[in-house]
């Protein structure tokens, strides 16, 4: 079944198309990887998806249900949740609370605080931070926060879950920690959409990889696929040599 | 020791208790107290409400409003309009009700602004009304020298102002610990994670940001008779926006209690310095202000949890050494 499905997507800032009429679609319980080099229209895409940003044009559907249109709270609520790029905590709550912020208001049902509060040491027990709980959020490192984000977003629900550059700037063996819990969050029934640079990490947990170039899908295939695909070698390459110099 | 031991395993039943004596101390006000001193602490509490109100929103969010002025001036002035017609009581609800309607058309129109911006337009916005009433009032009603209002029994105005601090205490109380008071929050740590999280922002900011002006409005109406003479310049005078934030932030928004004690402080310096000193009140508050913010960044309340550790410490020391002694002569 699809979980999510696009067609036609497109979004332009003024006259520079940053998504163009991208088709796609990730299946019940995949794990999807979206790659490409840097404005490659990754972090926009999530955007549209999460109801951040309306399309330009093009139609997005969430298990058959249209989400043009619909503000991030009603995406949220349908079972779509997300992480941020760039670190969005509330840095005015506690640790706990921040991830309590998600089981309040992110599932479709009003929920008691009794469960509320269950449901938000539960995810972050999942992601391992039980012991942060009382913390403020800001003595965290950047590296927790990001689980604090996930764990916040496991609160809500969802159904399909939005990880925007989980992994950057962690060590290998954060790194593996880091695929580890996509994995088990993978089994525990949610659909997966990832933003990755990391290539180590999304060739290993990924089913499939999308690839993004200046707003256009140009490749899309297996794990194996991806990495013999030529058009993405020379981006990548390509890529490398321009940040080498 | 026993008294050490009820300070920290009874700190509930302390608190309640110290809250039940200061409610007799200003219920019984009016029996020791002077006129000076019960009109001083009529304005304290009318402080109090605006100061507990407007940090209960944008103390929690960061929208820093400046209409604070324009919902108590419409509360002033509904009594202005309405003395004598009603009874006081329903008077005051009218101006709370009014007050708050205008948040409502503001907050739809406004709270979808960011920062700085919402701060001007707020501000603007007490101009714009506080002229517009003064021109109708003036021009098409012809009160050309404003409104006399019969003086009040300051006793019973005192009465008025307590119970409205009471029903706003209890009721932001219990907001702050609601799924909305964590929502107003998540807006203020970061309002686009918040959407994301399946929080209606504009609908929590609009709802909430009404409620407060509730208590605004009333506030100004109860506090009208007070005034005796009164014109729109003055029921919508912007210093009443200002004061209540700079007690908010010298109290400490983050705790509940914190504009209450910077409410009482500072409006108790206000009025007893400004009489003295006039112009280096401004300056030495300015000072006083300025070391708050540099040393206590919490506010006075942050001072609470900072005086309870090290206070603690001093105790389980001093408990210490008194087991040692006592080890000492087994
Ligand atoms: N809100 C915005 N307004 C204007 N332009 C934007 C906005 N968001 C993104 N862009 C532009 O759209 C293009 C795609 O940006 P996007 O953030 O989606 O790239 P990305 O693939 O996520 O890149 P990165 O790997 O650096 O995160 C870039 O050129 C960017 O500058
Ligand atoms: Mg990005």
């Amino acid at each position: 079944m699809r979980t999510l499905e696009g067609q036609g997507v497109t979004k332009y800032f003024g006259g520079l198309a940053a998504v163009s009429n991208v088709d796609f679609h990730v299946d019940r319980g995949e794990i999807v990887g979206l790659i490409g080099p840097n404005g490659a229209g990754k972090t926009t895409l999530f955007n549209l998806t999460s109801g951040a940003l309306p399309l330009s044009s093009g139609e997005i559907t969430f298990k058959g249900q249209k989400i043009r249109g619909l503000k991030p709270h009603r995406v949220c609520k349908m079972g779509v949740s997300r992480t941020f790029q760039e670190t969005k905590v509330f840095g005015n709550m506690p640790v706990l609370q921040n991830v309590l912020v998600g089981a309040f208001f992110g599932s479709p049902n009003r929920i008691s605080a009794a469960d509320a509060a269950r449901e938000a040491s539960q995810a972050l027990e999942f992601v391992g931070l039980s012991a942060m709980a009382g913390n403020s959020i800001q003595d965290l490192t950047l590296v927790s926060q990001k689980r604090v984000e996930v764990a916040r977003a496991l609160a809500t629900r969802p159904e399909l879950l939005l990880l925007d550059e989980l992994m950057a700037g962690l060590n290998p063996a954060e790194v593996s920690e880091a695929m580890e819990l996509v994995a088990k969050i993978r089994d525990t029934g949610i659909t997966i959409f990832i933003v990755e640079h990391v290539m180590k990490a999304i060739m290993g947990i990924c089913e499939r990889i999308m690839v993004l170039h200046h707003g256009e899908k140009i490749a899309e295939g297996t794990p194996q696929e991806i990495a013999s695909n030529k058009t993405v070698i020379e981006i990548y390459l390509g890529e490398e040599t321009h940040a080498g110099s | 020791m026993d008294i050490i031991r009820l300070f920290t395993t009874h700190r509930k039943l302390l608190a309640v208790g110290s809250l039940l004596l200061i409610l007799i101390f200003l219920t019984t006000f009016p029996l020791y107290g002077n006129d000076y001193y019960i009109r001083l602490l009529t304005t304290i509490l009318m402080y109090t409400v605006l100061a507990v109100s407007w940090a209960m929103f944008s103390g929690a969010t960061g929208y820093m409003s400046l209409a604070t002025a324009a919902f108590f001036g419409v509360g002033v002035m509904t009594t202005a309009f309405l003395e004598g017609t009603l009874p006081f009581l329903v008077i005051i609800v009218i101006g709370g009700l009014l007050a708050s309607a205008l948040a409502f058309l503001i907050g739809l129109v406004t709270l979808r602004l960011r920062g700085v911006y919402f701060a001007i337009f707020s501000f603007g916005f007490v101009m714009f009304i506080g002229e517009i009433v003064f021109y109708i009032d003036t021009h098409i009603l012809h009160n050309i020298w404003g409104h006399n209002l019969t003086p009040p029994d300051p006793g019973v105005l005192l009465y008025m102002m307590l119970g409205l601090v009471v029903v706003t205490l209890v009721t932001i109380y219990f907001i702050r610990r609601s799924r909305y008071g964590l929502a107003l929050l998540s807006i203020g740590g970061n309002e686009e994670a918040a959407k994301h999280m399946g929080i209606n922002t504009t609908r929590t900011k609009v709802i909430l940001f009404t409620i407060s002006a509730v208590f605004m409005g009333a506030a100004g109406a109860i506090f009208a008779p007070a005034i005796i003479h009164i014109q729109a310049r003055i029921a919508f005078n912007i210093f009443n926006s200002f004061l209540p934030i700079l007690m908010a932030i010298f109290g400490g928004m983050g705790q509940f209690y914190g504009p209450v004690v910077g409410a009482f402080v500072f409006g108790y310096l206000d009025a007893a310095l400004k009489v003295e000193f006039q112009q280096y009140f401004m300056l030495g508050f300015g000072i006083i202000l300025i070391l708050v913010i540099l040393f206590l960044p919490n506010g006075l309340a942050g001072l609470v949890p900072m005086l309870q550790g090290k206070l603690g410490g001093v105790i389980a020391k001093w408990r210490k050494g008194g087991e040692a002694e006592q080890h000492a002569n087994t």
